[in-house]
Formats: structure tokens, sequence, C-alpha cells
């Protein structure tokens, strides 16, 4: 709610009329024919991405780098349906996924090697890798993969129609990749809730000496945790190249990695709650663009809009850590655990 | 060749520059004890609000001001949340960073585009004529200068004054601290906002000096380096000072070769930096014992005084 | 200043407090305190954990702010803003939790504690004289970290002393020492107050106090209870004073079996420490037998982490050879295998690294049962079963909680760790570890867990008690062994040793200076 009066602020700073930019912002994007449609497609990679950070930020590992693996992900089966057009579909497309997953995979075990063995901070490291990781896509879409039919633009040929993502409704751009998302999400939270594993994760967070205790492995839940974030990033790399962007081009991501952290906070690091906080963000990538064209605001509104949300997001937190402190001193320091931090290991 | 070489120096000390600026603010926030991962964040304010003021004053210097008052600003949205309200440091960083690059590119759409003086270089008459030093020790931009002396001045005031011992000590044990009835926070608020104002230093030159234009995302991950320069100098600000000239030369290079046409493609030397961090991180960290001995007891730490 | 020998000030109390209250959130942590010193005098403040001591003190050092209450400081009414204007007034303190900073000097530790700076000259001449005045000597240039907790608290008293104070506050002094390092701080103690400062003096040591002190105020769940003289008292009437009830003898053991065959051999376990500034484990080697109970005594921070690091498996213990659980080698073995083999462990810290304080009991039941109750299946937690062995816990060992679905942190320290011991010993274990088990819990508590580890012991467990509290172990253990700088004496019978033999064991380290000379000297030997 605070979100949205400061955002309004900032439209009247930017001379436009209140209630229209609003309506402009949050409202028309749903009003329209196939608005939700719209709204699912932003939102899948936003949620597939945001369980993967919520179950890594539950262990208090900081996946910065899904970006990275996003793109690598998208790299790598998109690669493959360039290399390999008339496939069938049917075996095509499952390899493409499974190309993908092994893709973010892969960098995300670039991130999980350097921590284990070499104790470098996995922030800083996943996050170098991400403009790595765009630096190689550039290179590829411009150089060696670039469509030669593409008058010199940085982009691929637009993929066969064997490696395109099943729509589920006619008409729409509402793809596979949507349904992945939910079955992710509710994966996610039977591993949290009910399993050992997730177990391990939400000890690791709130009490890392305790997890050593109990005896689980703090290596491995790092190249776990690395594993299916980047696995995770990877899969919607490859579902948005191949759904909606049918190509690869040097902006196939509009920062859903950097997003994702945010969804994966506003969703409470749980991965139903991360379900609702991926369609509200879903939500501004739409009215971002449509205030971009029917405003001409530029497209970083969204941006805004996101930043705004994480802060009052995390100052409310911290507001209702304080009422609950009133009420019992020793509640405090474990409430908070899940949030904050007790170790930023090594940096 | 002399002046080539001259030009390569100069071009590795701008480069460098912004990096020194900022990672020696978010040393002395780090040997407070909090890690602001939002370095980035505030030295694209830093940038932005540099290069608008400079652009209104039609004055590059007091942008530089300006530049410095916006990171500062910025970094107090920090400090109430990690500090203040006592969210995690980490995603209280992120925080900064995301709506820094947003708030920054909104601002900043006016002004894509439009081309300013440069931050004046130094001029001595005799001395700045001396081929190769002359320009190099004498003829920069006033923030270079700043940069070394920020470097000495910290150096000193950490280790030599009454200040930076309480600053090292809130960094080491903030319950001791609150204990011998130091205001922790208060502390902790002032290092923040010097490292938001060096970071806003840093994106000023950024806007100013290395470039003379804004475009959005313009630091490139300069903020993440920086932060990872603070760990390869195991917090010790003179080693600053070579991890800085060290990734700038990095840098430099990756243009340089570019400009030769070298025959490799220019994304793989534009990455070079990033993964020269990474292999730096890489060979600092794996040696555990002495990150372990070196860094701020309580970095990250969030701190909240109980009794 | 020299002592004045004005009658009106000898008369007039140093410090008066009356009516001081101050309420935490659920508890009154200071129910209407009165306490008076007069100048000069040693005065004990007796009470246990939770009694309301540290909030008092802190109170009057300007940590805390009372709700309510006066202070009268040398019968002038007065407000204690700041630790800055206790010390101004001329009130030092010397914490439980000492406020040292690790990373830093001697030098600079010290000059952090005081209000008016000094330059580095001026600073080295002062902690010489009073060195030299006092006996308590010490290099400003050494680094904390290298100094032993009996150094440390040197730092802190001389950090006091440098203000001259008229007031000094020891909050259980005693818990880092060595017998021998005790009776040195009791001679600088009388040796002030024979100089006209007045010590306030906190602990729930009775001996000591009786030992040391010439007036009490008896605490009890936030009141004052009782007023004495110490030394007109016996132990068990201080006790009953401080814990509100007739106390009962312990349970007496049954002899140990001369046949029992060994249950853990750990044999020259050598670790170098991986913690900041921790202590590195040398050629540690001992057997516990089943039935017996071994007490490993020592000064905090000489290697007990470690030790118990090692034997749990949370840091892998070198060559599998140098840990023998029931006669298979274990040193490879990461705690949930060493489960498996029996082996059960209760860390000293109960917050976070024994229990998750954010978690419920059922989920922290999970923690450590999970291997030897089998409460999961598949990689599933089988919630009902857990359930049912957290309450298990919680009705065997009379943990007072709402339900195993409480979370952790809503327990007071005595219940909780009631709870963690109880949910290792009904795990039915071969071999139980524990580190300080009744540290900061309330008497019945502590009672309660003695007695579970005795009825274990008598059901032929073999246990190790890694304590700093020799009476616990003197009460408690068959057999004893002492740690220090992270080297571990030869195993000797209770029967055949004395606390003074074991104190002079404990302090044999010294510091981590010395560390490496004596176990040279170990090794010639």
């Amino acid at each position: 709610m605070l979100t949205i009066i400061v955002t309004g602020l900032l439209f009247l700073m930017f001379g436009k009329p209140l209630l229209q930019s609003l309506d402009v912002f949050l409202i028309q994007p749903l009003t329209n024919d196939n608005g939700l449609a719209e709204l699912g497609v932003k939102a899948a990679p936003l949620i597939l991405i945001g369980v993967g950070i919520a179950l890594a930020s539950r262990a208090n590992i900081w996946n910065i780098g899904a970006e990275g693996q996003y793109i690598v992900g998208a790299i790598c089966g998109g690669g493959l349906a360039l290399a390999m057009p008339n496939t069938p579909a049917l075996v095509l497309y499952p390899m493409m996924l499974v190309a993908g997953v092994l893709g973010g995979m892969a960098y995300g075990g670039i991130v999980a090697l350097l921590r284990v063995q070499f104790n470098a901070n996995e922030i800083l490291t996943s996050l170098m890798l991400n403009y790595v990781a765009q630096l190689l896509l550039i290179y590829l879409v411009s150089g060696p993969w670039r469509d030669p039919k593409g008058f010199g633009f940085p982009q691929t040929a637009i993929f066969s129609p064997n490696a395109a993502a099943p729509v589920l409704v006619e008409g729409t751009r509402l793809h596979l990749g949507v349904v992945f998302a939910l079955v992710v999400a509710v994966i996610g939270w039977l591993v949290l809730s009910h399993t050992i594993l997730g177990f391990q994760l939400r000890v690791q967070g709130s009490a890392p000496r305790a997890a050593r205790f109990a005896g689980f492995s703090d290596k491995k839940l790092v190249w776990l945790a690395m594993l299916v974030s980047g696995g995770l990033a990877g899969l919607a790399g490859l579902f948005e190249v191949s759904g909606p962007i049918g190509q690869l081009t040097t902006t196939i991501s509009p920062g859903y990695g950097y997003t994702a952290i945010i969804v994966a906070f506003l969703g409470r690091l749980h991965p139903l709650g991360v379900v609702l906080a991926g369609l509200l963000l879903a939500l501004s990538y739409l009215g971002g663009e449509s205030a971009q064209i029917e405003l001409a605001l530029p497209s970083a509104v969204t941006g805004i809009f996101q930043g705004v949300l994480l802060f009052f997001l995390l100052a409310c937190d911290a507001l209702i850590l304080y009422r609950i402190r009133g009420a019992d001193v020793g509640r405090f320091a474990g409430l908070k655990a899940r949030f904050v931090s007790p170790k930023v290991a090594p940096l | 060749m002399i002046v080539l070489l001259t030009n390569i120096m100069l071009s590795v000390i701008v480069t460098s520059t912004p990096l020194l600026l900022a990672a020696t603010g978010e040393l002395v926030v780090e040997k407070a004890g909090v890690l602001n991962l939002g370095v980035e964040g505030m030295m694209l304010v830093g940038a932005i609000c540099g290069f608008a003021v400079a652009l209104k004053t039609g004055s590059p210097t007091i942008g530089v001001l300006g530049g410095m008052i916006g990171g500062a600003l910025f970094s107090l949205l920090f400090s109430v949340l990690a500090l203040s309200f006592l969210a995690a440091q980490v995603p209280a960083g992120l925080v900064l960073t995301i709506f820094g690059s947003g708030l920054s590119a909104l601002i900043g759409a006016a002004y894509v585009g439009i081309s300013i003086e440069r931050l004046p270089h130094l001029a001595i008459p005799g001395l700045s004529d001396i081929p190769i030093i002359g320009p190099i020790l004498f003829g920069e931009d006033i923030l270079v200068y700043i940069s070394f002396v920020a470097v000495v001045g910290v150096s000193l005031v950490l280790r030599y004054t009454h200040v930076g011992l309480v600053l090292r000590a809130v960094g080491d044990s903030a319950d001791a601290g609150h204990a011998l009835g130091y205001d922790v926070i208060g502390i902790r608020y002032l290092a923040t906002l010097f490292g938001g104002a060096m970071a806003g230093l840093a994106g000023a030159y950024m806007s100013l000096a290395y470039n003379t234009s804004w475009s959005e995302n313009m630091t490139a991950g300069r903020g993440w380096i920086a932060l990872a320069l603070v760990v390869f100098s195991t917090w010790r600000p003179f080693w600053l000072i070579a991890g800085a000239y060290l990734f700038g030369s990095i840098m430099y290079m990756s243009f340089f070769l570019q400009g030769f046409g070298i025959a490799i493609p220019s994304q793989f030397v534009s990455a070079l930096p990033y993964i020269a961090t990474v292999v730096v991180l890489v060979i600092i960290s794996s040696n555990k014992a002495r990150i372990r001995m070196s860094a701020p007891a309580c970095l990250g730490k969030p701190f909240h005084a109980t009794s | 200043m020299p002592l004045s020998a004005a009658p009106d000030l000898t008369d007039t109390p140093l410090l008066q407090l009356s009516g001081i209250v101050k309420q935490y959130p659920g508890t009154l942590a200071n129910d209407h305190v009165d306490l008076t010193i007069a100048p000069g005098e040693i005065h004990a403040l007796l009470g246990e954990n939770g009694a309301g001591k540290s909030t008092l003190v802190k109170i009057i050092y300007g940590v805390v702010k009372p709700n309510a209450g006066d202070i009268f400081w040398r019968g002038e009414k007065i407000e204690i803003a700041s630790p800055n204007a206790a010390r101004a007034l001329g009130i030092g303190m010397v914490f439980q939790h000492f406020s040292l900073f690790e990373g830093l000097t001697v030098a600079e530790n010290l000059a952090l504690g005081m209000n008016e700076q000094r330059t580095r000259k001026q600073l080295r001449d002062e902690i010489a004289a009073i060195g030299a005045r006092y006996g308590l000597q010490l290099d400003p240039s050494h680094n904390l970290a290298d100094l032993s907790l009996g150094e440390r608290q040197r730092i802190e008293i001389v950090r006091c002393l440098m203000q001259s104070p008229k007031l000094l506050i020891m909050d259980e002094p005693t818990s880092v020492l060595t017998p021998q390092e005790v009776d040195k701080l009791f001679e600088t103690l009388r040796k002030l107050a024979a100089q006209g400062c007045s010590v306030l003096y906190i602990s729930h040591k009775l001996n000591e106090i009786r030992a040391l002190c010439e007036k009490a105020t008896v605490m009890r769940h936030g009141r004052v209870v009782a007023h004495c003289d110490p030394r007109q008292e016996t132990t068990t009437r201080l006790a009953e004073m401080m814990i509100g009830e007739m106390l009962t003898a312990p349970r007496p053991r049954l002899g140990l079996s001369p046949t029992a065959l060994p249950c853990l051999e750990i044999d020259r376990l050598t670790i170098a420490s991986d913690r900041k500034f921790g202590v590195d484990l040398k050629g540690v080697s001992f057997a516990v037998a089943k039935g017996q109970i071994l007490g490993i005594a020592g000064v905090a921070g000489n290697g007990q982490t470690e030790l118990m690091d090692a034997l749990s498996g949370e840091v892998p213990s070198g060559k599998p050879s140098a840990v023998m659980i029931e006669g298979i080698e274990a040193g490879h073995m990461a705690p949930a295998e060493r489960r498996a083999l029996g082996a059960c462990f209760v860390p000293e810290e109960r917050n976070g690294h024994a229990a998750v304080p954010g978690m419920t009991l059922s989920d922290n039941a999970l923690l450590s049962g999970y291997v030897r109750k089998a409460l999961s299946k598949l990689g599933f937690i089988n919630r009902p079963k857990t359930t049912n062995f957290a309450a298990e816990v919680i009705k065997r060992f009379d943990v007072r909680t709402t339900g195993p679905m409480s979370e952790a942190r809503s327990l007071s320290g005595g219940n909780l760790q009631k709870f963690v011991v109880g949910r290792e010993v009904l795990q039915d274990p071969k071999l139980l570890v524990v580190s300080q088990p009744t540290w900061g819990v309330d008497a019945g508590a502590a009672a309660a867990i003695h007695d579970a580890l005795v009825q274990l012991a008598e059901a032929d467990t073999a246990i190790v008690v890694i304590s700093q509290d020799l009476d616990e172990i003197f009460s408690l253990c068959d057999s004893i062994a002492v740690i220090a700088g992270g080297v571990l004496s030869p195993v000797t019978r209770i029967a055949d040793t004395t606390i003074s033999d074991v104190g002079l064991l404990m302090g044999a380290a010294g510091g981590a200076t010395e560390t490496d000379a004596s176990y040279r000297r170990n090794d010639a030997a």
C-alpha cells in the first residue's frame, strides 16, 4: 500500500495525473484482452527463479547470480534448438528443457564450487558471473550464432516450431512454463516443510551451528542450493526464449534474475508466497510497459516500484519485529533469524 | 611512444580512481562492522546526481559535491533499514542497488545523450608540462588526488586517532562497545554515511571524468568490484591502492586491446575484469585463516542494544 | 586524593538504591530493590541465575535505566544516564562477559574504556604504575587475542583502576579463573577495599562470598529477600536464602564396575582450531568405560569447544583411529554416523547450537533425534512420531512448556536445557558427551539434570562431562582430567585428587603464549 502511494508520488513528480497513472500502471494491464495470460507469462520466470532463490536464501546462501544462470540456461537450450531445428518436437523440446536446466545448474555450480572449495563469497562471484554470461550471450548472438538473414541485428534465427514452448491457450502466449512454475512452487513447498532436506535448509539458515551439530553438511547444502536455484533459473531462461521470445537476442531478460530476489523476499521465502509475489511483480513489468507507452515514462518506473516495494517490505518486517520484541525479548532473536542473517560468510 | 605510454598511464589512473574511491568508503563501513552491498546503487545515484548538478550549475566541481551528497543521502536508506530497523544487511544492501539503478535511470532519462564539460585537470605551470611525469603527477583532476588523500587519511584515522579506534572497536565487538557506553548505531550511521559519500564521489567521477555523459547502469558492476577490492585488501587501506590499480589496469587493457583490433572477440576482453575479480576473490579467500583474522569480527551482524 | 577521615563521609553510604524497579516485557527483573554500600566495604550481591543481579548492576553502571526508584551517591540523589556518567562518578565495572575487543591490543582496549583520552605514553606509564601497585602486570602492546581469560580479566580490572574508582562492581568474576587465580584476585580486592574503594561483588558461589565479603544482599526472583553477614552464615544457610527451599543431597552413586569395557577411546587427538582466536588441541588422549562418568575440568577457552566439536564430529577429528566409539574407528565420521554408533551430545550453547530458538520443540527433537529415533522415512519427516518423541522428552524431564509445538525460545534457560539433555538421554545413548550441563540454569533444573546423568551411568552409559564448575565435577564424576591450552592432563580418580591439585593443572598453561612451552615440557617428561 505504501509502495503504491510512493510510486504515485513519483508519477506526480513527473507531472502525470495521479489516478490515471496508477490506473495505467496497475489496473489496465489486467483488463486488456489477454492481460491475465500476459501476467502468467511474465510471472512464470519470476516464480521459477524466485522459488530457487527462496530455497537457497532459507539456508542463508545468497544467489545473486540467477540472471547469469537464466542466460546460460537460455543459451544451452536455445543452442540445441538452433543446432537441430528439424528434430521432432517431442524429442527436441524435452532435450531443450534438460539442456536449459543443466546449463543453469552448471553455472550455479561454479559458484558453489568456488564457495565450498575456495571459500569465495557467493554474492560477489555469482554477481560477477552475471556480467560474464551477458557478454557471452552478446558474443554468441552477434558472432557465431547470428542469423545470416537478420540484417546484421545481433540475434539468432527464429527457432523452428519444433522448438517452441507448447502454448496452453490458443491465441495467447500462455505457455508450458506457467504450469512448470506452479508445479515447482508446490514441490518447493513440499520439500521445505515436509522433508529432512527442507529441514536442513531451514536449520542451516536460522542456526548454522545447530545444523552442524545435527550433522548436516553445509557444503552439501551450498551445492544443493546453488544447483537447484541455478537449474530453475536456467529453466526459466529456456522457457522465455522458447516461448514469448522465440529466438536468442541480447535482451532476453528484463532483469528477471534480480527481480526474482525481490519476489523471493516478498514471498517471505515461502514457495507458495513466491507465486503471489511473482504475480505482483509481473504486474509491475506490464505496468511499466504500459506506463512507457501511454504516459511516456521511462521503463525504469518498474525498477523504482520494485525497489520501493522491497524497501517497505524490509521496513515493515522490522516494525513487526519491534512490536513483538515489545512483548517478549527472547522471541525477537529467533523471529528475525530468517531475515537477519547470522552468518554472512565469508566476505 | 612516450605520448602513448603517458596516455596509457593517464587512462589507467582515470579507470582506477572510481574503484579506489568507492572501495575506500566501503572499507570504513566494513571496519565499523557493517556490510553495505549497495555500493553499486549508491554509485549510480552519485553519478546521476553529480551529472545533473553539474549540468544545472555549469560547474563539474559543484557536480562532484552533488554526487557526494546524493550518494550519502541515498546510503541513509540502507542505514534506516539495516541499522535502525535491524533488517538483514544483505537484502538491505540489495535494495539499495536495485532501487538505485531504477531511481538513477528514472532521473537520468532526461539526461541521456547530453555531454558536458569534463572535470578540469590540474595545471601547474611548469610542473604539469614535464614529459610523462608532468601530466601524470601534476596534471590530474582533483578527485585523483582526493582518492589518494582519502586512503592515507583513512589509514591514519583508523590507526592513530580515538575516532578510528572507536570505529574499529565497534566493528570488532558491538556488544562490548555498547557496554562501555559508545553509541554503536550512531557510529555505524556515520561510517555508512561516509561510505555513501565516497561511493557517490566515485559515481560522480564516472559521469564527470571517466565519461562526460550519463547512461543507464553506467557503472557496470564497478560497485561490486569495489566490494571485492575490500576483501582483496584484507581490510588494509593501502592495499586498496594496489587492488584498484590492478583492476583499473585490467579494465583499461580490455579497451586498449579492442582499440588495437586484436582478433579476440571484444566481449571476451570486456569480461576480463569480472573474471579477474572472481579469480582474485578465490585466491584471497582460499586462505581462510587470513580472511578470518583480518575481517572485522562483527561484519554483517546486526546489533541491537538489548538491555 | 588521600582518604579523609571526615566522619560525615564514612557515615554516609557511598551508594544507596531505594525502590528500584525494572520491568522487562514478561518479567519484573527488579521489584523495589534496596541496596546500601558503605565506603571501603566489600559487599556481596547473591542470587541464582535470573534473580535480577545483573539487571541491578547494569542500572548502577548506567547501562539500563530503571522504571522507578532513586539512586543516591554519597547522599545525593542522582541519575546515572550512561556508563560514561557512571565512570565520571567513580564507578567501575568488570563484566561477566568481558567488554573487550578481540581484534585490538591491550592498550587500545584500555583506552576505549576511559572517559578522558590519554597519549600513548601516558597510557603506558599508567599501566605500569597500576601494575606495580596492585601486582597486575600487563604488556600494553600485546594483542588481546593472545591472552588467557585470567589476563583478560586483569585488563578489565586495570581499566577500572585507571579511573581511580570509588566503587568497583565485579559481575561473576571467578567463573573464568583457576582457584589460584581466584586467591590472587581476592588479595587485590582486599587491597583496594583497604584503600577505601568499595567493591560490589556479584556471585552465586557461596564459598567465595563467605571468604571475601563482609556484607551480603540476597536476591530472589527480582526481590531482595535477605541481608546478612556471610562470614557468620553457613554455606547451606546461604544457599537456602538464595534458592528459597531446602536442598536435597545429591543421589549417591553406585560404584564403577572394575571390569567395565571402554566405550570411548581418544588417541593422540591433534586438531588445529578453525575458529577465530581458537585453541588447538594437542595430543589429547583418554578413555571412558561403560558406566563411567569422566569430568573434564578447565578454565573456559582452553580447548573445550574444540574438544566438543571433535568428539561430536562437527569437526572431523584427524585420523579415523583418533576417536574410537565402541571399538569402531570414528575419527572421520560425521555427527550422524557417530550417533548411529550410539553416541549422543549436548553442546555448551543451548541457543543456536544444541537447539534452534526459532523452531518448535518438535523440530528441535528432530534436530538430533532423526538418526537414533528413525524420525524420517525416504527423506520425508514423520511428523506424528517426531512430535510424540518431543512430548515424551517434555513429560519425562518435566519441561515447563505449553507443548511440543511451542518454540524453543519461549522456554526459560533451565527448561530448555532440560529439554536438550532429555532429548539426548532418551535416545538410549551408549556414550553421552555433555558440555557445561548446568551452565546458567536454576538449582532445580541442575539437580534434575545431574540425576538424569547419574541414572544413565548406572544403565552402563559412558559419560563425559566437560565443565568449568569444579563443584559439579567433584560431586558427579568418577574421574577427572584437566584441559589447559589444548592439552589434556592424565585422567585420575576423583578420590585420588583435590580441588587445589586440579586448580594447579588448570593454571598449568597460563596463557596461549606459555602453552607451547608446557606442551614441550610434557613431551620431554
